[in-house]
């Protein structure tokens, strides 16, 4: 899982300064013939800073989102549920264990960025402040967050940085699978029972805003990022990701019966642009800005999970303790 | 007679897997490093495997299907033992319980791959190959926070607490003699006596001392008795199942 679309900040050439113009130029030109950069290789400070930021924002967002669904897996409706839901979440945790360690070769330690998502210097997606309430939720998570997390990592893992492509190939298989699962929940629901069919619309309702916020503000009132998509650490704009999602899977959720709490939403025939409401940019900013419904919660049970496991990894690093080679 | 000690026998392995499968995947988010989360959600994963696997057999054998049997039954229907319905308390408890319960499972596995039963000994050989990572598992905790100052106390506590829960694993069944005399496993007895030389040479390589083993045991799990966690624990998991048990989910 991952939102992208808020992950950069203002980027700007005078940034680029004091580095070496005729390295930059080659570095620049690796870049344009489609190579990828290695971490032994040069690259501008810049570029290291903004996809620190960028993975380390990807790799939070795994063991946050890990939260929401996580706490469904206890509840889950019998064993083929309860199995299925167990491994996707795994998957989700051990996502964010290959994009710590794509972070780390660029020089910051798990421990640091961990520390800086527990103290809310460094942000993740923003939809998993949301609460999930019912079995529902845990499905519409499942289905749909997971598919716009797709539709942006497959669009990253065409970057220039080897590790973060090599890391996002693998996450985008295992998500494939999670897609198959999540719809299959969905199907179950929005053809069930009156209850299950009532319980699936309200969960849409809930998070339909949240996940048109997803994939980020819009192009026009984005940040500079002219430089990040030239470096191709940016891969494609928050508009282009948002319609291909909509174009994807709003047909789908039609055609289960469900509605989509936005009557604007419409596909433009000509341009292939759907148009849609406004989801009130206003409170995707202060969401992100920690003022959401589960900010302080989600960040209250990382900060905890911490501190009960620190006497665990100061044992670790006794010198008395003997190091175990790995099975494989 | 047979099939009623067989049942029996069913019932209280897969009650047990489902139980601590459940625990262990409470452990999602709240691990001490996130190799943990992923390596309990992996034996989470295989013990509630495994009691499906129980529970279909039970379910060939005449009883309800296995997410009726799992989801709709009150605690004093379960034979679990009460070691495996205790919160995952802090990663200490988790991990002792994690060790002195799979070495149960490792040996029990063992002894019915020669049950004359064939579905079991089936099913046991496959359980034991996964068996036996989850002890690998334990090992390399164990003598990791076995052989640090930092831990060694918190560790020898969780063992001397968790002592006579753990022999509750050995809670003879009420018709236990029969599945000897019949072949079909060979008893809590012999099991448990596998279970102590495996847990004393695992000791024996940390700064770890054994437990009292002459502790007596908490029994009462296999007969229905349960303490007041496990109830709750059954209603959260049957939140969603119950609100239309006919319904496909």
């Amino acid at each position: 899982m991952y939102g992208g679309g808020n992950s950069f900040e203002d980027v700007y050439d005078k940034e680029l300064k004091h580095e070496d113009p005729e390295q930059l130029a080659e570095f620049e030109a690796r870049i344009e013939r489609g190579e990828k950069i290695e971490s032994t290789d040069w690259m501008p400070e810049l570029y290291r800073t903004q996809l620190i930021r960028m993975i380390e924002q990807h790799a939070h967002s795994e063991i946050i989102g890990s939260l929401p669904e996580g706490t469904w897996i206890t509840r889950a409706p019998g064993f083929k549920r309860k199995l299925a839901l167990m491994a996707k979440v795994q998957d989700e945790v051990g996502h964010a264990q290959l994009l710590y360690a794509a972070a780390e070769t660029l020089g910051k330690s798990r421990e640091d960025m961990i520390t800086d998502l527990i103290n809310g210097k460094s942000k993740y997606s923003n939809i998993f402040n949301y609460p999930a309430f019912t079995w529902a939720d845990s499905c519409f998570i499942s289905w749909l967050v997971d598919a716009g997390a797709i539709v942006n990592q497959i669009a990253n893992s065409k970057g220039s940085y080897a590790p973060y492509c090599r890391a996002l190939e693998r996450i985008c298989a295992e998500e494939a699978f999670h897609l198959k699962y999540g719809h299959h929940c969905v199907i179950h629901l929005a053809t069930g029972s009156p209850v299950q069919r009532q319980m699936m619309q309200e969960a849409v309702n809930r998070w339909w805003k949240p996940m048109v916020h997803f994939f980020g503000p819009p192009d026009k009132d984005s940040v500079h990022t002219r430089i990040l998509m030239k470096w191709k650490v940016k891969m494609a704009s928050n508009d282009e990701c948002r319609n291909q999602f909509f174009d994807m899977y709003v047909p789908k959720i039609w055609e289960l019966g469900l509605e989509i709490p936005d009557p604007n939403l419409k596909k433009d025939p000509e341009t292939g642009i759907w148009n849609y409401s406004d989801p009130d940019w206003s409170e995707f900013k202060r969401v992100i800005n920690g003022d959401g419904p589960c900010n302080k919660e989600r960040l209250a049970v990382r900060r905890i999970a911490e501190e009960r496991g620190l006497w665990v990894r100061q044992a670790l690093k006794s010198p008395k303790a003997t190091y175990t080679t790995p099975l494989a | 007679m047979k099939n009623e000690a067989i049942k029996e026998l069913l019932y209280k392995m897969a009650d047990d897997q489902l139980v601590l499968g459940h625990r262990n995947s409470e452990w999602n988010g709240l691990g001490p490093i996130l190799e943990e989360d992923i390596a309990f959600s992996s034996m989470a994963q295989d013990k509630i495997g495994q009691s499906l696997e129980f529970y279909s057999i039970l379910n060939e054998m005449g009883e309800k299907d296995p997410d009726t049997i799992a989801f709709t039954r009150k605690a004093d229907k379960f034979k679990c033992c009460q070691y495996v319905e205790h919160p995952i308390g802090e990663y200490d408890f988790s991990l002792v319980r994690h060790f002195f319960f799979d070495y149960a499972d490792y040996h029990r596995f063992e002894l019915l791959k020669n049950s004359k039963v064939e579905r079991i000994a089936m099913a046991a050989k496959k359980f034991q190959s996964e068996s036996k990572y989850h002890i690998m598992h334990a090992n390399a905790w164990m003598k990791q926070l076995g052989n640090s100052d930092v831990s060694i106390e918190r560790m020898q506590n969780c063992l001397n607490e968790g002592i006579a829960l753990a022999l509750g694993i050995f809670e003879p069944s009420p018709m236990e003699n029969v599945l000897i005399e019949e072949g079909v496993f060979e008893g809590e007895k012999k099991l448990s006596e596998r279970w102590l030389s495996s847990i004393q040479s695992i000791l024996s390589k940390t700064e770890l001392s054994m437990p009292d083993i002459s502790t007596a045991p908490i029994n009462g799990g296999r007969q229905g008795k349960h303490t007041p966690h496990l109830q709750p624990l059954l209603d959260e998991m049957s939140e969603v199942f119950s609100i239309d048990p006919e319904a496909e989910w």
